[in-house]
């Protein structure tokens, strides 16, 4: 598969580096920066952020320059189901453990992500959720007696 | 004879019936997790550092050091059977550890493997014996200035000599250590890059970093792409035991390879990775027949599996006596250390001896229940090998889950590993390394206090850092590293130049 982009890569990567120590740099500068001898909390923040935009314009400059031809990339686009299943279910990991306690959101996250899979089925799937949240509570709750709500029982 | 006294003293903590089961029981999980195909040390100690908290700081540090050195093992058995690198230390041991598995030797070769482990380990434990307290003598001398000109080195150590490019790599360092001014500034109390989360207070949790980066995005990366590869290998417990001619053809490879382990152990800048190349380049040097390698040299394997271990294990001295880690699987080590209020420095040898000596006895001690486990458990471990993916991811994101939510008892770092896990896919896409993200993330605040006193002290004279001796020691090593890497580059540059132009003149 093609890579989503044209160019060298290490461009990107550097201009993504210029525009992370840009934005580090103006943040930081609006803590109070104090001086050398006696620093204020944006002080450090502010350096780091000019450096790492430095070492972007660098790290560009020398992908511009450079004659070598471009490594083959050893990665594609990533898969849409998977990693939309795994975002998914982490995200339903987050709000399930806030609102319903751990062991619905065991077997969410389990569930969904394991869906993620081509070759999964959604019996597979249904199995290897119960498998895991039931072995996963107890070794947490019961061995390890990690407080965690099992269940959040109100409306 | 002091140094006799203090590690029958060691052996005496590691072998608490209590502290001895810890270390087992990491061997054993780090062991099998390490084998999982895809999982490497960083995701093993990470997914397992949750099962430390429940522990006092002694068993907690024998059960991580017993999980580091399993999964390093467990990441050598994968890379000999199925031709996967876990861990980058063990790409080299790919190279002929497969062909061999191919030949049908894969016990020989895995047999091989736990010897020259268990060797080069012993060495380094030796001279970390006999180092750690010189090293804690000066170190205890360290004010401000030098604690920054270590930690510079270390640094920049890091990011240069990872992988990849020298300037991505500190980029990526850059990129930790901003990631750590997020939270409470350590002098004024004010809140840094926080944007109204009060969760942010405290900082970035590493612990949701680490499994962000190197789980979450490595299973966005691996999940409907990862083949399965179905590894032909049958290995029996009789099958570890190599033939005397083996061992024979093994033994000065391991000594040689032990020995690069050691020294570039004590230059900072070179971790396990590196000189495990270094080591398999010298044995093809000094091969009869070079072509063999690449084809299942036992050599191949030997030398750079002993490198990589006696190196790792000379990384232990910088951590625990100066509190400084070399690298990204140290960082997590001290971490765990400091969740459980112990500071690594030059007092801990003094302030807490259980936990050193401890510690260093029971690297013995694990490593000889690895020699011993892995006897009856090797085909249990071929088996673990076959796991499918499908099972795999969604298994460990909950263990990522429940692990991150439990540090601190908070949803909010669940989210940010979902965070990173994205960010760290884009990373990945762009060809950044991860390693010394973890390490800038925890030396951000010691790298901060300790540049802010040594200004404030020097009333605001960067000369300070080169006044004083060993602080000028530290940034001669950096500007060294830093020239090293440029004219490294040219060099190779002006050597290529003239084919490069020859081609389209052809």
């Amino acid at each position: 598969m093609q890579l989503p982009y044209r160019g060298k890569r290490d461009v990107y990567a550097g201009l993504l580096m210029v525009l992370l120590g840009a934005f580090a740099a103006y943040i930081g500068s609006q803590y109070p920066l104090g001086e050398v001898s006696n620093m204020g909390p944006g002080f450090v923040p502010t350096s780091l952020g000019i450096i790492l935009a430095g070492l972007g314009v660098l790290i560009a400059l020398v992908a511009l320059v450079s004659d070598k031809p471009e490594e083959h990339a050893t990665w594609q686009l990533p898969d849409r189901r998977g990693s939309l299943c795994i975002i998914g279910g982490l995200v339903a990991f987050v709000v399930l453990a806030k609102y319903l306690g751990l062991a619905p959101a065991s077997f969410a996250l389990v569930f969904i992500s394991a869906m993620g899979d081509t070759e999964q089925t959604w019996k597979g799937a249904a199995l290897l959720a119960i498998v895991v949240t039931a072995c996963g509570i107890g070794v947490f709750s019961y061995l390890l007696q990690l407080p965690f709500p099992l269940f959040i029982w109100k409306g | 004879m002091t140094a006799l006294s203090n590690l029958s003293y060691g052996f005496q903590v590691a072998l608490q019936p209590s502290n001895f089961l810890w270390s087992f029981i990491g061997v054993l999980i780090g062991n099998m997790v390490g084998v999982l195909p895809g999982m490497g040390t960083l995701a093993a100690i990470s997914i397992l550092l949750p099962l430390t908290y429940a522990l006092n700081p002694v068993a907690a540090v024998l059960l991580l050091g017993g999980i580091f050195y399993g999964a390093q093992y467990g990441g050598a058995i994968c890379s000999i059977l199925l031709n996967l690198p876990c861990h980058p230390s063990h790409a080299v041991t790919c190279i002929d550890g497969y062909p061999m598995t191919k030949k049908g030797m894969a016990g020989t070769a895995l047999g091989v493997t736990v010897i020259a482990s268990f060797f080069a380990a012993s060495c380094g434990i030796i001279i970390m014996l006999l180092f750690s307290q010189q090293v804690v003598n000066v170190a205890l001398k360290f004010g401000a200035p030098e604690y920054f000109s270590a930690m510079l080195l270390g640094l920049l150590a890091g990011g240069t000599l990872s992988k990849g490019s020298p300037l991505k790599g500190v980029a990526m360092t850059v990129v930790g250590l901003l990631l750590g001014t997020v939270g409470m500034d350590i002098y004024t109390g004010r809140f840094r890059y926080t944007f109204g989360q009060l969760e942010l207070g405290d900082g970035i949790q590493l612990t949701a970093l680490a499994m962000g980066l190197f789980g979450v995005s490595e299973f966005l990366r691996s999940v409907n792409k990862l083949k399965v590869i179905h590894s032909s290998a049958r290995v029996r417990a009789r099958d570890l035991w190599p033939k005397l001619s083996d061992l024979r053809q093994s033994f000065w490879p391991m000594v040689r390879g032990t020995l690069v382990g050691i020294v570039t152990g004590f230059l900072p800048a070179v971790g396990p990775t590196i000189s495990s190349f270094i080591s398999y380049s010298i044995e093809k040097k000094l091969a009869g027949k070079p072509e063999r390698f690449g084809h299942g040299a036992i050599e191949g394997v030997v030398s750079p599996e002993a490198s990589t271990h006696a190196n790792v294990q000379i990384d232990f001295i910088p951590t625990m006596t100066l509190g400084i880690p070399g690298e990204a699987v140290m960082a997590l080590l001290l971490s765990a250390l400091l969740i459980k209020g112990i500071t690594p420095g030059p007092q801990l040898m003094g302030s807490h001896p259980d936990i050193f000596w401890g510690l260093i006895a029971s690297f013995w001690v694990g490593n000889v229940l690895l020699v011993i486990m892995n006897v009856p458990l090797i085909g249990v471990w071929v088996k673990l090998l076959a796991v499918p993916y499908r099972l795999l991811y969604p298994t460990a994101l909950f263990f990522i889950c429940i692990g991150v939510w439990s540090t601190n008892d908070s949803l909010f770092d669940v989210g940010e590993t979902l965070f990173f896990g994205v960010v760290g896919y884009i990373l990945i896409a762009l060809q950044f390394e991860f390693a010394p993200v973890l390490l800038g993330l925890v030396l951000e605040p010691l790298v901060e206090e300790n540049f802010r006193r040594a200004m404030l002290l020097s009333h605001g004279d960067l000369r300070t850092f080169i006044d004083r001796p060993i602080s000028a020691l530290f940034i001669g090593l950096c500007v060294l590293l830093i020239l090293g890497q440029i004219f490294g580059r040219l060099w190779s540059r002006a050597r290529r130049t003239p084919v490069a132009t020859e081609v389209p003149a052809e």
